[in-house]
């Protein structure tokens, strides 16, 4: 299992804990598809997701049109750098809308 | 200034002027022609572009706002009519006069009136107030300065960068691709200024495969870089993704710029003038290719299916923008034709041509020294050698005259503007017909053609052909035609100007000939005679002169100047029918096919397309008395040419034995008998005038060089057929009084 599940009153509490990306992408959509219908209420914390790539981006994507679809909510927090990056690289902090809090390193 | 090159400009101008003016008329016809607005335009443009090289600045700044309109125009912002085609007739006009400034070295003191007609032609053409125009008619030179010079419109684009669509396909992730690795490396190139992420074809999610790749992207890219090194970025990609390039709008008039300075050396293909300049990539162009092979295959398949152009296959994949494929169509359609065209001509200065053609005039001449040579010491072994070169010296004859002939179509197409603008000036509805316009004749007659058509023209168009009204009221349709034309007949050209007017009324020139001496009322003249006293001087049935003709000087010149070519003039006509008037002309005056006879010692040449036969006569069939010969039942007169020269009897003896031959001579015609002594067949004969004392003589037109060396006297067989009938009426007539 690569995430951690916890769940209260309704909000689904999830941590990431593995890298995002071609090689986890099956197994994670199923897990993390299976939390989005379960719940109202999502949040995934990336905190723990060392690396990322397209197929973990289009995950992230997947999610976020499923929450609309669904009538449910998503949140994605604690991005890691790793996220951060492909967000920026591609633009789409604003597309996914979550606040995201700098690592401290690179707060200023 | 080099002489030359303000040679080069005034030639090129002309040329360019008259190509204008042609196209001008020809949108009078047919206005939305494009091929006619486009040369138009490249007249004007080519000319301000090289009055800007040599500064003229005042033609540049007369010709730059044609230019304008005509970009206006063709771009269909502005409509072709009538009054514009006047106009930019005015405007051609114009331009000749700025550029005959030039010629006549005035360029650095352009008459003012001149300038402020300019203005005043340009106002009226781009609808400008009186003011503006002021400003412009005090310093032309800084209007032209300061105006945008750009043909092509800059559209205003806040970014400037290079678009870059990226589809992946599915299988990408599975192939191992990231597609975000390849946007990382992307920043190194440059600044993505924006970025827009697709998801398009992702399915829902239970049927969304996370390792089937849905993303697409459409990038904006800033960056120096060109397209190579872009596309490079996605060199691994090309398989697993569809990769379009488009390249921001300052890229695009690079490109546009550079496709300006293609060599046209060798005309490429589409695609590879694109790739060329940068503006596709190999990759882009074989991809586009493989898509109209596939359409060309299905084409075969099925005939309905149209076959898409490179080019359009090109913009429609995005890879190139549109104005980019259409200069790059007509640069190679520019290239195409250069080429074509300078495989066709080059250019040679008409002195050198001349000399060419004297050069090979005395090896005509030497080589019948040598003919001779050989034949008179029976020189068995050079006998073949010498006919080999004898043959050869035919072709290099034949080929060098050729080099000086020209097509008399572009003579006659000069003439629309003469017949459009004095059938406007005179009300009249005048079509003007050109046929034959490919027949040729030597370049030096061409040019000495001219005058006399010019006027045969005019009285055509002001004497001939009525006004609509009275036309209709003749039962003739309200528009006249006036016909041109040119073919060739034996050794000649034939010229024709054919009208379908008023005709010519003998009763009048029969009286206005008699009222001015030039025949007695008792004379009996046919129909054809008196029609020829149109060509006698002071002779003009029109009562009134107009500006155009009618004064009576015309006709008389233009005779005396066919004359002067060797030519005849002959017309025919009936009243309301309408007037023919016919030139012949000789294609050449440089060598000519003679024909030699002999008379006593004495060598005459006749021009051999003269020539319809040879017979042998004795005395019996000739009528001395009236100068007239039985020939088959045909009626000529003759003439002897030993009495007509004076030639001294170098036997003694009766005449009446001695053997003589009849050389049928025609022209035109006409026909007559020469007769001589000796025929000595046919031969090249070099035309060498005949010095200023000579040049009124009747009958002969010039003289040559025989291979002996000695001289032979070139019959003006027209000139001697005229004054053998002369003198059979003559002699008729002393008979009939006697």
């Amino acid at each position: 299992m690569s995430i951690d599940v916890e769940n209260n009153n309704g909000v689904c509490r999830v941590v990431v804990k593995d890298e995002m990306t071609i090689y986890t992408a099956a197994a994670m959509k199923t897990d993390l598809m299976d939390q989005l219908t379960r719940c109202d209420e999502l949040e995934i914390s990336l905190q723990d997701v060392s690396e990322m790539d397209s197929a973990g981006l289009q995950l992230m994507l997947l999610l976020k049109s499923e929450e609309q679809k669904l009538k449910k909510e998503l949140r994605f927090v604690k991005h890691s750098q790793a996220v951060i990056d492909v967000l920026e690289i591609l633009d789409l902090v604003a597309h996914f809308g979550d606040p995201i809090v700098l690592p401290a390193g690179e707060a200023q | 200034m080099v002489d030359d090159m303000k040679l080069t400009f005034l030639q090129e101008s002309e040329e360019l002027l008259q190509q204008m003016e042609d196209a001008l008329l020809a949108m009078e016809e047919a206005p939305d022609d494009e091929e006619h607005l486009n040369s138009v335009f490249r007249a004007m443009h080519t000319i301000k572009g090289a009055a800007g090289i040599f500064g003229y600045d005042f033609i540049v700044s007369f010709t730059h706002p044609v230019e304008t309109v005509m970009d206006q125009v063709r771009s269909g912002n502005r409509s072709v009519d009538s009054d514009l085609v006047a106009l930019l007739l005015e405007c051609k006009d114009h331009t000749a006069n700025l550029v005959q400034t030039v010629a006549s070295d005035n360029e650095d003191n352009v008459p003012a009136e001149l300038l402020e007609n300019g203005c005043e032609i340009l106002a009226r053409l781009t609808g400008e107030g009186s003011e503006n125009n002021s400003v412009k008619g005090a310093t032309p030179s800084v209007a032209g300065a300061s105006s945008p010079i750009e043909a092509e419109p800059q559209k205003a684009t806040p970014n400037d960068n290079w678009v870059i669509a990226l589809d992946f396909k599915q299988d990408a992730l599975r192939n191992g691709l990231d597609p975000l690795s390849f946007i990382r490396y992307l920043q190194r190139l440059g600044e993505i200024v924006n970025i827009i992420t697709f998801t398009h074809d992702m399915p829902a999610a239970n049927e969304m495969d996370p390792e089937t790749c849905y993303l697409s992207f459409r990038i904006a890219l800033h960056s120096d870089s060109n397209k190579d090194e872009i596309e490079s970025v996605f060199e691994f990609a090309v398989d697993d993704c569809d990769i379009r390039i488009l390249p921001p709008h300052s890229k695009q008039i690079t490109y546009l710029e550079l496709l300006e300075d293609v060599e046209p050396e060798s005309v490429q293909r589409l695609g590879d003038i694109l790739v060329g300049i940068g503006a596709v990539t190999q990759q882009e162009l074989e991809g586009a290719l493989n898509e109209q092979e596939a359409i060309i295959d299905e084409a075969v398949a099925n005939p309905e299916q149209k076959v898409k152009p490179l080019g359009e296959i090109l913009v429609e994949r995005n890879v190139v923008a549109k104005p980019v494929v259409e200069k790059a169509l007509k640069k190679q359609e520019d290239n195409r034709e250069k080429a074509s065209r300078d495989a066709q001509y080059i250019r040679v200065d008409a002195n050198r041509l001349g000399q060419l053609i004297n050069l090979v005039g005395e090896l005509v001449i030497s080589n019948a020294a040598v003919k001779l040579m050989v034949d008179k010491y029976e020189i068995q072994e050079a006998q073949e050698v010498v006919a080999g070169v004898d043959n050869l010296v035919e072709d290099i004859r034949d080929h060098a005259l050729q080099l000086r002939m020209v097509q008399i179509g572009d003579t006659f197409s000069r003439f629309r503007r003469v017949v459009r603008d004095v059938s406007k000036e005179l009300n009249k509805d005048i079509k003007l017909v050109i046929t034959g316009g490919e027949a040729e004749l030597d370049k030096t007659v061409v040019e000495k053609i001219n005058d006399p058509l010019t006027h045969l023209v005019r009285n055509s168009l002001d004497h001939g052909i009525e006004s609509p009204e009275e036309r209709l009221a003749k039962g003739k349709p309200a528009q006249g035609v006036l016909r041109l034309n040119a073919l060739h007949d034996s050794g000649h050209i034939v010229i024709q100007i054919a009208d379908d007017g008023a005709g010519l009324n003998v009763e009048k020139i029969r009286a206005k000939a008699e009222a001015i001496g030039l025949v007695k009322p008792d004379q009996v003249l046919s129909h054809r005679e008196t029609l020829r006293l149109i060509f006698e001087p002071g002779l003009s049935t029109k009562t009134q002169a107009s500006n155009l003709s009618g004064r009576g000087v015309g006709m008389d010149v233009v005779r005396r100047n066919i004359d002067a070519l060797r030519g005849t003039v002959e017309v025919d006509s009936s009243v309301d029918k309408g007037t023919v008037v016919t030139i012949h002309l000789p294609l050449t005056l440089a060598i000519i096919d003679g024909f030699m006879v002999g008379v006593s010692g004495e060598r005459y040449v006749i021009p051999l397309s003269m020539v319809e036969e040879c017979v042998e006569i004795d005395n019996h069939q000739l009528d001395e008395q009236r100068s007239y010969v039985n020939l088959r039942g045909d009626v000529m007169p003759f003439l002897r040419l030993r009495e007509f020269f004076d030639v001294p009897d170098d036997e003694v003896g009766d005449h009446s034995d001695r053997r003589e031959s009849l050389v049928v001579v025609r022209f035109g015609r006409t026909k007559a008998g020469l007769v001589v002594d000796q025929l000595f067949g046919e031969l090249q004969t070099v035309i060498k005038p005949l010095g200023k004392l000579f040049q009124g003589l009747k009958g002969i037109s010039g003289a040559t060089v025989l291979g002996s060396g000695d001289i032979a006297l070139i019959l003006d067989v027209q000139g001697v057929i005229g004054l053998a009938s002369q003198r059979g009426g003559h002699k008729q007539g002393l008979v009939d009084h006697a």
